[in-house]
């Protein structure tokens, strides 16, 4: 299909967004990531009946948490698509780029930065 | 199981307010079960305390360790060599288990961040529901297996009150009657001759800590 979408976005392959655990959203906010996202299948159609909700809820709680700190829950999100939309998966990687552009960088990330200085 | 919920994130923010190294223990028995204070929760709860003190410019260095039993001196022996190096010790731990680690540690302070709420059962992932007061003196033979002193709002052991209305309990509609539920239970045992015995009153006068010695053990001689 040779879709473009921005090069800022990092991918990380799990078998099922099911495996996405709390720690791994919030870690990756601790490390100085400005946002993360996890793309799971329609809700409905997971292969293993409730992967995708499960990680629904981890997202969140995990926007409950980051709140809770002092930081815009909506740094993390989850988006649903069918392996067969490529454009999808696009517009969604641009889409949570700009909406991350609009709340600017994360204030953790100069702590991040001191700590791999070290 | 013992239940707990972790305390709200600001009240243990404002505990460790003024401590710049912390050692967050967790316990691997009943809050690591009901998804309150175990290896996990402790990960998660290091992490938010970290991002929050640097956001406020005041970071704290959060240690993890989670031990089999905190409510067991055995296995909070391992903690021995890592206290010295922190300025306090967060315990995710039961209340019981709080305070045998503030016992063992007293020079250390031992701050809570959990709230221990009751001894209950698992519904389902996450879904707990109070079942035992822990009352010594129980009762179930003669209820049907379903407990007055937990279910019942007032805790009669010889029930019900003039307040059981239509299976509810007074104090709300949605709250089922302890003494109505016990009555069909045993009813369709065909034992309801058990609800006449009368159970004397809990004697909740003068509580000091209880002690169990099971058969066959003895408290060891101090010395």
């Amino acid at each position: 299909m040779r879709l473009d979408y921005p090069s800022n976005i990092k991918i990380i392959r799990v078998p099922c967004t099911g495996k996405v655990d709390v720690m791994h959203l919030l870690g990756a906010i601790q490390r100085g990531a400005d946002g993360v996202y996890a793309v799971g299948c329609m809700e409905g159609s997971c292969h293993y009946n409730a992967g995708n909700l499960r990680a629904r809820e981890r997202v969140l709680h995990v926007q409950k948490l980051l709140e809770e700190i002092g930081l815009e829950g909506d740094r993390v999100r989850m988006y649903n698509l069918s392996s067969g939309e490529g454009p999808t998966f696009a517009a969604y990687a641009k889409e949570m780029t700009e909406h991350i552009r609009k709340l600017g960088p994360n204030p953790l990330k100069k702590w991040a930065r001191a700590k791999n200085k070290e | 199981m013992i239940v707990a919920k972790r305390k709200p994130f600001n009240e243990i923010k404002s505990l460790l307010k003024g401590y710049g190294k912390v050692l967050n223990v967790g316990c691997g028995t009943c809050v690591a079960v009901c998804l309150a204070g175990g290896e996990k929760e402790v990960a998660v709860l290091n992490a938010e305390l970290d991002m929050a003190r640097k956001l406020e410019d005041n970071p704290v260095e959060m240690g993890a360790i989670t031990v089999e039993r905190q409510c067991d001196m055995e296995y909070l022996e391992a903690l021995d060599s890592m206290v010295g190096g922190y300025d306090a010790l967060l315990s995710m731990a039961c209340g019981a288990g709080i305070q045998f680690l503030a016992e063992r540690y007293p020079d250390k302070p031992v701050l809570p961040a959990v709230d221990t709420t009751f001894i209950g059962v698992n519904q389902g992932v996450g879904w707990y529901e109070e079942r035992c007061r822990s009352c010594s003196s129980c009762v179930l033979g003669l209820t049907g297996g379903i407990c007055p002193v937990t279910m019942c709002a007032k805790g009669l052991y010889n029930g019900p009150c003039g307040g059981t209305n239509k299976g509810s309990c007074e104090i709300d509609k949605n709250q089922p009657c302890a003494w109505q539920m016990i009555y069909e239970r045993l009813n369709a045992q065909n034992r309801l001759d058990c609800i006449l015995e009368i159970t004397p009153p809990s004697d909740w006068q003068n509580q000091i800590p209880r002690t169990v010695i099971q058969p066959g053990y003895k408290k060891p001689e101090k010395g």
